[in-house]
């Protein structure tokens, strides 16, 4: 029970502030009294919460075996490339976030990857470049 | 009972107990990491493999079924375990090879004949440096115990893992280093490390230095438990007595003098007795909580700052401390010693010990402390023949010592010494059974009752924070509670020697209460030199002198 009230109170702020801050996880700790360890725990181990703050897109390219025989490894590479962060971290101006994720359902259009939770399938070099001039 | 094979051999196990028990009891010897004694197999190491239909199966995880077949020493056993080994290894780097160190892992390692890392490592962790606990995720391997200890067993939910797969780490919350947030430095997760990953904070250096210096006058003090549990460093099976070798090998280390805490336990009690018996005249706050273990008020403080509003908390401080202030106020000016050449060496079963001598308001009246373990170090460190020793008597201007003090060692003891002495000083009457067998024992909590001038007096004693924290519940039920941290109290403390085992803390136990019944003085207010140090320099208990040598204040922490 008190796992299903951590995760939704996780979604929540995720939603909310985009990442779940200290200060937040001090609040669910108030109000809930989950220790907060456990709470920092459950955080880390879901990809789609964050424990630190995130740029204002959020890019998560499919790495998952269908997206990965079409080359999305390639693609994540021209990524680090061309934003000059790692997977998981966020450029210094605060507008790209990168990570790779596992199976985003979008298998038949592979590669795909989600930008702000939005799927863009497909995906070439040249189609990234185009998306990401789209993102201001 | 439910009957299996092994190897085509016939046994019977217990169907209550998993495989890796039964296994062990059995006499078969089973290589594994992340099961321990009283905690939730967690199958992390997978190093207990066994084969039963051809399959691989965690033997810690798994109970006896009717006619298993299991095998233990197949080719395909064996491969998987030395590969579970070495997966394990890089996490655990070759340092331990390099430093010739004897975890449970190094012995694994060694029994299963690996002999080097074919694998690199990995992780780079920056080292926790606390205080009292040190952290060194690089060394660890995942098995999940201290998280578990932390969690379950001490309720203070200081570390857990996070992360997934390959970033699966253990931390306190937010990456924080554990000085900076509310571990209670109780070290029991140094005591379920099989790899050396959590460790003390050394200060043997510092003690070694201050050895050498000829203007010191280096005093050292030695817990209660200590005597039944040093031995065991240099071989000697578990409960052995020590008390007489203990002090022959600290004088042949270069202390010039060797103190008893004991004698501090002593005057704790003429405290904490006094302090009670005067809650009963004016008919509280109740219940009192006593307050020699440090890790328990680290966790006061944090999680349950409501009873320092309360005043439910004696405001005694530990012995070791209440002894360091004696030898700084009392035994100094008496010996014309200057107070700044004294150096107080505590050896204490306890890591939150050593966070409590840097409290600010106990002024550093314990310059050091070192763990068990650490003292056995030092007596190692000047070569002594520690088991050939003859037996020597503590420096007797502050080594005398009653049965009251001895017991503080174990869970229980507190109570049962502080009622000793309550008893016969609020009624004037001798107690016929000085024994309270009510609070003695393993158990988590124990209660009983005691009537006093007309009035029944219900005490209660916890072991073990998670317990504390079901006590604390109940709380208004009893008049007063004893509270250690560490499960069985000071025997199974954070800096007794490892590894750890149920039976060993068991055998030290009976060897404190044994020492209780050798001594011919076994109530606090008997102490010859307790006494005297109410004559000469205290007044009485709970005098204006007394509350600024031996009394202390506590805050409020935030979490």
């Amino acid at each position: 029970m008190q796992d299903i009230i951590l995760l939704n109170e996780l979604r929540k702020v995720q939603d909310k502030e985009g990442y779940v801050s200290e200060k937040s996880a001090r609040k669910i700790n108030k109000k809930t009294g989950i220790p907060l360890s456990r709470i920092y725990a459950a955080a880390t181990f879901y990809a789609k919460i964050h424990t630190e703050p995130q740029g204002k897109y959020v890019i998560e390219v499919c790495n998952s075996p269908s997206c990965y025989l079409n080359g999305s490894l390639n693609l994540i590479k021209y990524l680090v490339r061309k934003l000059k962060i790692k997977s998981g971290q966020t450029t210094k101006d605060k507008k790209f976030s990168l990570h790779i994720s596992s199976c985003i359902g979008c298998c038949d259009e592979a590669p795909a990857m989600l930008l702000n939770d939005k799927p863009y399938t497909k995906l070439t070099k040249e189609k990234i470049d185009e998306i990401l001039k789209k993102c201001k | 009972m439910t009957k299996v094979k092994v190897d085509n051999k016939e046994f019977e196990f217990d169907p209550n107990k998993n495989l890796l028990i039964n296994l062990k009891e059995n006499g078969f010897n089973i290589p594994h990491l992340c099961y321990q004694e009283g905690l939730h197999p967690e199958a992390r190491c997978r190093l207990c493999v066994v084969e039963i239909d051809k399959k691989l199966i965690t033997s810690c995880s798994h109970y006896p079924k009717e006619g298993m077949e299991i095998k233990t020493k197949t080719k395909k056993v064996k491969r998987a375990r030395k590969v579970n080994a070495e997966l394990l290894m890089p996490e655990h780097m070759d340092k331990c090879f390099r430093e010739n160190k004897h975890h449970d892992l190094c012995n694994i390692i060694s029994d299963l004949g690996l002999k080097k890392v074919r694998f690199n490592p990995k992780k780079k962790y920056k080292v926790d440096l606390g205080a009292a606990v040190i952290r060194d995720d690089n060394l660890c391997i995942n098995c999940g115990r201290c998280v578990q200890v932390c969690s379950d067993i001490q309720a203070t939910y200081a570390i857990d893992f996070a992360g997934r797969a390959h970033h699966e780490h253990v931390t306190p919350y937010y990456e924080k280093d554990l000085p900076e947030m509310y571990c209670t430095k109780c070290g029991q997760c140094i005591a379920a490390c099989p790899v050396g990953a959590i460790s003390e904070r050394e200060h043997l250096k510092e003690v070694l230095k201050v050895l050498k210096d000829k203007n010191k006058h280096v005093i050292v003090q030695t817990a209660p438990s200590i005597r039944a549990s040093l031995g065991e460093e240099f071989g000697m099976p578990p409960g052995t007595l020590v008390t007489g070798k203990m002090v022959a090998a600290l004088r042949k280390c270069g202390f010039d003098k060797v103190f008893d805490t004991n004698l501090g336990a002593d005057m704790t009690i003429m405290e904490e007795a006094s302090e009670f018996l005067e809650r009963a005249k004016k008919g509280g706050p109740f219940p009192m909580i006593t307050t020699c273990c440090p890790a328990w008020i680290k966790f006061m403080e944090h999680f349950h700052h409501e009873l320092i509003k309360g005043k439910n908390m004696s405001s005694c401080k530990s012995p070791h401390e209440m002894l360091g202030n004696l030898i700084k106020n009392y035994y100094a000016p008496n010996n014309k010693i200057k107070k700044k050449d004294i150096i107080v060496v505590s050896i204490m079963p306890c890591t939150a010990k050593k966070f409590e001598s840097t409290r600010p308001e106990l002024a550093s009246d314990v310059n050091y402390v070192l763990t068990n373990r650490e003292a056995a170090l030092l007596i190692k460190h000047f070569n002594i023949d520690f088991v050939n020793l003859p037996d020597e008597n503590f420096d007797p201007a502050l080594g005398i010592s009653t049965g009251a003090g001895a017991v503080f060692g174990a869970t229980g003891g507190v109570m049962e010494a502080a009622l000793r002495t309550a008893y016969e000083l609020g009624t004037g009457k001798q107690l016929t059974k000085i024994e309270f067998d009510q609070i003695r024992g393993m158990e988590s909590i124990k209660e009983g009752s005691m009537i006093v001038n007309g009035i029944e007096i219900k005490f209660a004693v916890a072991n073990g924070l998670s317990n504390a924290e079901k006590l604390l519940k109940i709380k208004d039920r009893y008049h007063f509670i004893e509270i250690m941290a560490c499960p069985g109290g000071c025997i199974n403390g954070g800096g007794q020697p490892l590894p750890y085992s149920k039976n060993k803390v068991q055998a030290r136990m009976n060897a404190i209460y044994e020492e209780d019944a050798r001594l011919p003085l076994r109530k606090s207010h008997e102490n010859p030199v307790v006494q005297k140090i109410y004559k000469d320099c205290l007044g009485k208990p709970l005098s204006k002198k007394a509350h600024k040598c031996l009394h202390t204040h506590y805050y409020k922490r935030k979490l």
